[in-house]
């Protein structure tokens, strides 16, 4: 496949029209709605060098329970989590429903072998993990070496199994919009169930115009086959506000095909808690201090 | 205890209604004629009704300036010219520019309402397009003032005496401020007709201009029809006229002038090309499409009414386009989410759906929206004409209205061609993400204003104005400054 061939982005054009997308004004039920729906969508994350069991279970209790002094919250979509603690989720989650998602493929730089990257991502599938967020090798990308990103793509895919797979772009390296396409376009045909902005370890994470060109890349490939890709912006996304704007965008972008956890979904870890404070003034009228909302 | 990971809650989400208030607003039951510095009963005895275009109901009454009316208006300009303005140290003329232009800003919130209101135009636009450009403008303008022996160079420009100036309906208040604040800043007076259908904006200017203690008599506002336009134009006492609205008016405006020395400018009509290569950015180039067509109902005289698609990537843009045009909110123009308001007038809404008649008469395939419009009020679907070709009536024509005419082209040479093979000439967009190709066609296309990947950009630098039916003489820039003075 020739991925020099993606379509060309304007950015100033992407620009203008992000600018549109926080015009809308999103006001009463509509945004009670979205707030939850926003809240649903969380990928509640943890990815740090000095996780441990015992903190990856309060996430876990955190993520079916955001809030249970509200009435009518949905649990968030799923955790995700380094590989070595995708069994503690696993049973701490138990039928909630709430997925275990697993970064692998050496995350979060990607720097190592194909046989290091296979095994990463076995050994989350074999423990249960319902998705794994590989992340690309950007310095092939940016060499123009396409198909080794492609295959490495195709051949992780095929470990996952049954597993849905996220194809993180970390599009802070990719430097500019028309890279994004084409990581994008790249990553859609090698088979990503979902794509994925960043790794939240680089600056910047997801922006709006970036997430807008992965999303028009989603709905050429779903204009042209019908099949339907999932997104993720992950890392920068803390407000409700701000993900409100998001849902904005996935509404006039792809559809409200697209507004569910089954293909939209956030990687954040103190969005949660904003939006519940804003649900929280829906129901009790005021707003109240972010000390009654557990930090878990 | 767990809870269900339930995502069926969400199946539909649609914006709820979000209008901007209305309760800041006031408007007099009545309005006069602004002459002289002060509002005065027309010698008429008549007021026509304004109403609001979205709901059908009346907002004001407004008065009917008859030719003594306007003789009253010319004569207070000339006045106010011979003893006041021409005099006035130019850097002196400039500060109550720069006043008004700051009062703009103070009250934009105001103007803005009072825009949609009258013409029907999103409020999204009168807010965030109309006031803060009209503002702008005056911003600029006032800015020359005091540097014309700069602008031009030994020439020593002088100013002429009153304009006379009518506006048309599409940007009321930004019309007028495109007008006045060029002649003020080159020492002339003025005497503005607004648009009948919409009139509530200039009045409220005239209000802030009273309100700005800009001396009595340089600033004239006289509302009525096309017979209080012919007076201002016929007056022996007007040294230049500016017009923008229809080459049809415009032809019968230069015919009334000739063989008199009252300078003219006219800013008339378009059925501006949109030319999309294969190359260019898809998506970003749809949204400048439909920018094009559909921003200010389309009633705008710049449109990209005309659209040249190359044909190997026809039938992604127009699939992009259809499914582009579902999320486009028509309805309420006051809704803050609303992105196509209501036509201008009842008449306008009528030549609108004659032309969509004649399109699909015509044979062309018609596609619109599957949008519900309001039962009440004047309101057109987004409307994209397929298969059309340059013999089309909908593509000859000016529709002035929500309705994208869609060609194919398949080399540059065709394009350019079929761009220029049109009486008007005042702007084209083409979208490409080739350099040397915007540059070819830039020098190419016979229109005043190129843009390229992007589309209806307007700053008060940037000089605008057309090519043959399309008008002549330039708004904006330094270039505006030349139509108002002698060198």
């Amino acid at each position: 496949m020739d991925f020099n061939n993606s379509p060309k982005i304007d950015q100033v054009g992407i620009e203008e029209r992000v600018a549109r997308f926080n015009t809308r004004s999103i006001k009463k039920q509509s945004k009670v709605q979205a707030l939850k729906l926003a809240l649903n969508m969380i990928d509640l994350t943890t990815l740090e060098g000095k996780d441990t069991e015992g903190k990856v279970i309060q996430m876990c209790y955190k993520a079916m329970h955001p809030a249970d002094d509200l009435k009518d919250l949905p649990t968030v979509a799923a955790v995700c989590v380094y590989p070595n603690f995708v069994k503690t989720a696993k049973k701490a989650l138990g039928n909630s429903g709430v997925k275990v998602a697993s970064v692998a493929t050496a995350f979060p730089s990607g720097n190592s072998t194909l046989d290091i990257k296979l095994s990463d991502t076995k050994l989350a599938v074999d423990d249960g993990a319902d998705e794994v967020d590989m992340v690309i090798s950007r310095g092939e990308f940016l060499k123009g070496n396409y198909n080794f990103v492609y295959d490495e793509i195709a051949a992780i895919k095929n470990a996952c199994g049954k597993a849905r797979l996220k194809v993180i772009l970390e599009t802070g390296e990719l430097s500019t919009l028309d890279n994004v396409r084409k990581a994008s376009d790249i990553a859609i045909a090698a088979g990503a169930d979902f794509i994925k902005t960043s790794t939240g370890k680089i600056q910047p994470a997801a922006t709006m115009p970036v997430t807008l060109v992965m999303l028009q890349a989603i709905n050429d490939h779903y204009l042209k086959t019908g099949q339907m890709i999932g997104m993720k912006p992950a890392g920068g996304i803390s407000t409700a506000k701000v993900a409100l704007q998001y849902l904005v965008m996935v509404h006039e972008t792809l559809g409200n095909k697209w507004l569910n956890n089954e293909w939209f979904r956030f990687g954040a870890s103190s969005l949660a808690n904003d939006i519940i404070l804003q649900l929280g003034k829906e129901q009790k009228g005021v707003y109240y201090s972010k000390d009654y909302i557990s930090n878990d | 205890m767990t809870k269900e990971n339930k995502t069926e809650f969400f199946t539909d989400w649609t914006y709820a209604p979000s209008p901007e208030s209305t309760d800041h607003i006031k408007l007099n039951k009545q309005y006069d004629l602004f002459i002289n510095g002060k509002f005065v009963k027309p010698n008429s005895k008549k007021y026509f009704s304004t109403i609001n275009p979205a709901t059908e109901e009346k907002l004001a009454e407004v008065a009917l300036a008859d030719e003594k009316d306007v003789d009253a208006a010319v004569n207070a300009a000339k006045n106010a010219y011979d003893k006041v303005w021409k005099k006035m140290p130019a850097a002196e003329r400039g500060k109550y520019i720069f006043r008004i232009a700051r009062l703009l800003q103070e009250r934009a919130r105001e103007f803005a309402v009072i825009e949609s209101l009258n013409g029907g135009k999103p409020i999204r636009e009168s807010r965030d397009v109309d006031v803060p450009l009209a503002a702008n403008h005056f911003f600029y303008y006032a800015g020359w003032a005091d540097k014309l022996e700069y602008a031009f160079p030994n020439k020593k420009p002088q100013s002429l005496g009153v304009a006379g100036q009518i506006i048309p309906w599409n940007f009321p208040l930004l019309m007028a401020a495109w007008k006045i604040a060029p002649a003020l800043a080159t020492g002339n007076t003025v005497v503005l007709k607004p648009a009948e259908t919409t009139p509530l904006t200039a009045l409220k200017l005239a209000e802030l201009i009273r309100d700005s203690g800009l001396p009595d008599g340089v600033v004239n506002i006289v509302t009525g029809f096309g017979n209080t336009g012919a007076a201002i134009v016929n007056h022996p006492k007007v040294n230049k006229i500016a017009f923008t609205g229809s080459t049809d008016v415009g032809k019968i405006i230069q015919k009334s002038i000739a063989g008199t020395n009252k300078k003219v400018t006219l800013e008339l009509g378009g059925k501006a090309a949109n030319i999309i290569f294969d190359d260019a950015p898809i998506d970003q180039a749809v949204e400048g499409i439909i920018n094009g067509i559909f921003f200010n109902q389309g009633h705008v005289c710049c449109a990209g009414s005309r659209l040249f698609v190359q044909e190997n990537v026809a039938d992604v843009v127009i699939a992009k386009l259809k499914q582009r045009l579902e999320t486009l909110i028509v309805g309420n123009p006051l809704d803050k989410n609303t992105d196509i308001g209501a036509i201008n007038s009842r008449e306008q809404l009528q030549k609108i759906n004659d032309y969509i008649k004649i399109g699909i008469d015509e044979g062309a395939e018609m596609y619109q929206s599957s949008c519900n419009i309001p039962a009440k009020g004047f309101f057109c679907k987004p409307t994209l004409f397929l298969h059309t070709s340059q013999s089309h009536r909908i593509v000859q024509e000016e529709i002035f209205g929500p309705v994208l005419a869609i060609q194919t082209f398949r080399t540059i040479e065709e394009v350019i061609e079929k761009a220029n093979n049109i009486p008007y000439g005042l702007s084209a967009g083409v979208w490409t993400d080739k350099g040397s190709k915007i540059f070819n066609l830039t020098t190419k296309l016979r229109a005043g204003v190129v843009w390229a990947n992007t589309y209806n950009k307007f700053d008060p630098a940037s000089p605008f104005g057309g090519y043959k039916e399309s008008g002549f003489g330039r708004e904006g820039g330094l270039h505006g400054l030349m139509p108002y003075l002698q060198f």
